[in-house]
């Protein structure tokens, strides 16, 4: 949990920041690989992904299908602008809730920091409301989640 | 907690929303909030009487200006965004953990 800093970068963008105790082959893999992405990718508890497109190139498709398992979910579709493996990825994503939501770019980096890989994940939005929608919409899901994980206890 | 419903009905509009973004960079005056959105100063200043109303901001006299900044419980709200988006990457790249944890280095096999 300590290892993962999220912060808003001026009024458009949100930035990520991880370290994995992996190679950046490794972890650059795990982001382009459908078979790969559909084992972590997956959001909250009890949710699994039926469909992954994730086509590895230059002006590549990318479409990610979540399930929640009770008839619910929702998907996202992209494009690759650029990829230089194993260091950068450069996309554009939105999701279909079942609205489209605006245009999200991103570029990851990989870069390799001792044993393991620094990665950077920037995130453009096309304005500042929605940037705050979109930080809106990821706590209505962590609610579900929390709400989830609560009824798991009772 | 009394005020939820009203930050909630402040917080859904979006030029509130990219109001309260400006305010996070520091205080502002009417005048230089109303410039970037393309709006006249009694337009934002509607919107600014209900961020105050839902007491996302609070203004103070100076001369004739009042200028606005962010409440602290606005800062909380915004941090509470960050806070859950940061939860649902957080549960993933653990999950991403375990998954390079069981990857093999490969290729390079076929190099000589």
């Amino acid at each position: 949990m300590s290892k993962l800093m999220l912060k808003t970068e001026g009024d458009r963008h949100v930035v990520v920041v991880r370290r994995f105790a992996a190679s950046p082959e490794a972890v650059y893999r795990a982001h382009t690989e459908p078979k790969l992405i559909r084992r972590w990718m997956l959001g909250p508890e009890g949710w699994s992904m039926p469909a992954c497109i994730c086509e590895a190139r230059s002006g590549g498709k990318i479409r990610y299908e979540w399930a929640d398992g009770k008839g619910g979910g929702f998907y996202l579709t992209g494009e690759f602008i650029a990829l230089e493996p194993f260091s950068r990825i450069v996309h554009v994503e939105r999701m279909h809730l079942p609205d489209v939501t605006p245009d999200n770019h991103i570029e990851t980096r990989f870069e390799a920091d001792g044993a393991g890989t620094l990665m950077t994940m920037r995130m453009t939005l096309p304005d500042a409301a929605t940037r705050d929608a979109m930080l809106a919409t990821g706590m209505e899901h962590g609610m579900e989640a929390s709400y989830a994980r609560l009824e798991a206890m009772a | 907690m009394q005020n939820l419903d009203a930050t909630f009905s402040a917080l859904a509009d979006p030029t509130r929303r990219a109001i309260l973004a400006r305010l996070a960079l520091g205080e502002t005056t009417v005048m230089e909030l109303a410039e970037p959105f393309d709006m006249t100063q009694p337009a934002i200043s509607r919107h600014l009487k209900v961020l105050e109303g839902a007491g996302l901001i609070i203004r103070r006299i100076e001369g004739t200006k009042r200028p606005c900044r962010l409440a602290p419980s606005a800062i909380d709200e915004i941090d509470q965004w960050l806070g859950t988006l940061r939860q649902a990457l957080a549960k993933n790249y653990d999950r991403l953990d375990a998954v390079l944890a069981g990857m093999k280095p490969k290729k390079r096999k076929a190099r000589r």
